[in-house]
């Protein structure tokens, strides 16, 4: 009878242990977000942040445009073979922009932000840590918060958004190429239907503003992930795994509480 | 030296691309136009039924669009829908006062807009009175049911 009540209390000893672990955590996180993210650069600091803007925002741009090239094609062709069965296939064009600008556009692309540049992000400032190359910046009095993580964060908040706009400009092309060009739905009806159906304010800027909120959050976790890892090999790749996984988590069920906010008439 | 400012210049197109992006959403995707927020004059509506109008639907004029449809309320002293049509100011006292308000449906399942027709009053509407003629929204429910009505009693 004691041993079991001694099993349940370690138990629940160890579950408590867990969330107070996660909470503090998400302190940490939050202090090390505040520390980094807030304060004047420097001119120097300005030099790193474009060395990063063009690491995590013009490499990634390839990738980006090809699959939005790509989304935006098949969403022309599967919308296509449903909305001719209506006869409304006048109202293709405003259904590939709908989907690419509230919702595809913002998703697919942080996703694919998350994996191709969140990671590297972690995997980066890991091994610095790793190698203590943060310890001996501090030793020399450099603040590698400073340094290392505000240009990283900063340049990635930046870059998702204009490539969320790339994004959806390549997949509307893609549309029109698919739809228009191929499958001969009328050019005309297929940009006015769009320009009839799309607000400046309620489906671009909301889509913006969705990209936004997902690149401070997948951002935040890489560097975050990055900076508060094992400093071990092993750490080094749990740290990557866990960026990807918790990005894409946080990307998915953030769209879903913000969709609701803006689109669900709430 | 030399790679660092092939790199500026990478981003400065990067961001280049996104502003173009923008401009090539706002003026091509939403058809958005920079003639600024133009003059608009309200005038009030009753219709006994709005079927499915929505706020911010069109108001059209001989199919061109003149204004949009500012706001739906019930109207608690007869109980019908007081809907404030928002008009461009160019229709300022134009508007007769025997003009004709209906709710009509683009296509056979799209969305609803207010149609206007002129009347031939020579007086003329001014901001913020109410158009009196009125034609309420079809509701395909009511139409099937008076269909039916008719052939039983035939």
């Amino acid at each position: 009878m004691t041993i079991k009540q001694g099993a349940v209390a370690s138990r629940i000893t160890r579950l408590g242990r867990r969330g107070c672990d996660l909470i503090e955590s998400l302190g940490r996180a939050g202090v090390f977000l505040a520390q980094s993210a807030v304060g004047v650069p420097s001119a120097e600091g300005i030099r790193l942040w474009i060395r990063q803007l063009h690491f995590v925002g013009v490499l990634s741009l390839a990738i980006v445009l090809v699959s939005g090239l790509f989304i935006g094609m098949v969403l022309a062709l599967q919308g296509y073979t449903i909305l001719i069965d209506f006869g409304a296939e006048d109202a293709l064009g405003q259904m590939v922009a709908l989907s690419l600008l509230r919702e595809l556009a913002p998703v697919v692309a942080a996703l694919l932000f998350a994996g191709r540049a969140g990671s590297a992000l972690t995997a980066e400032i890991g091994l610095m840590k790793a190698t203590e190359q943060l310890t001996s910046m501090e030793m020399i009095g450099v603040d590698p918060l400073r340094r290392v993580v505000a240009p990283r964060f900063w340049a990635g908040v930046v870059a998702l958004p204009i490539l969320t706009v790339g994004f959806s400009v390549v997949g509307i092309w893609g549309g029109y190429l698919v739809g228009v060009e191929w499958l001969g739905v009328f050019e005309g009806s297929y940009w006015s239907n769009m320009q009839a159906s799309v607000g400046f304010i309620n489906d671009i800027g909301n889509g913006m503003i969705k990209s936004v909120v997902f690149a401070v959050v997948v951002t935040w976790i890489a560097v975050f992930q990055g900076y508060d890892l094992m400093p071990t090999s092993e750490g080094i790749s749990r740290a990557t795994t866990r960026t990807v996984v918790y990005s894409s988590l946080a990307v998915l069920g953030l769209d879903f509480i913000l969709t609701a906010v803006m689109f669900g008439g709430l | 030296m030399k790679r660092s400012r092939a790199m500026e210049f990478g981003v400065g197109l990067f961001i280049l691309v996104g502003v173009l992006g923008m401009v090539f959403l706002g003026l091509r995707v939403s058809g958005l136009s920079f003639s600024g927020p133009s003059n608009t004059f309200q005038l009030d509506a009753h219709f006994s039924n709005i079927g499915g109008l929505k706020p911010r639907a069109r108001v059209s004029m001989s199919g061109v669009t003149v204004g949009h449809v500012e706001s739906i309320e019930l109207d608690t002293e007869w109980y019908d829908a007081r809907v404030t049509l928002s008009l461009d100011s160019e229709l300022e006292g134009q508007i007769s006062r025997d003009a004709t308000a209906s709710i009509l449906t683009s296509g056979l399942l799209g969305e609803q807009y207010v149609g206007l027709s002129m009347g031939g009053d020579p007086d003329m509407l001014e901001p913020g009175d109410t158009i009196r003629d009125t034609q309420s929204a079809l509701v395909l429910e009511e139409l099937i049911q008076q269909f039916i009505s008719n052939m039983a009693s035939n």
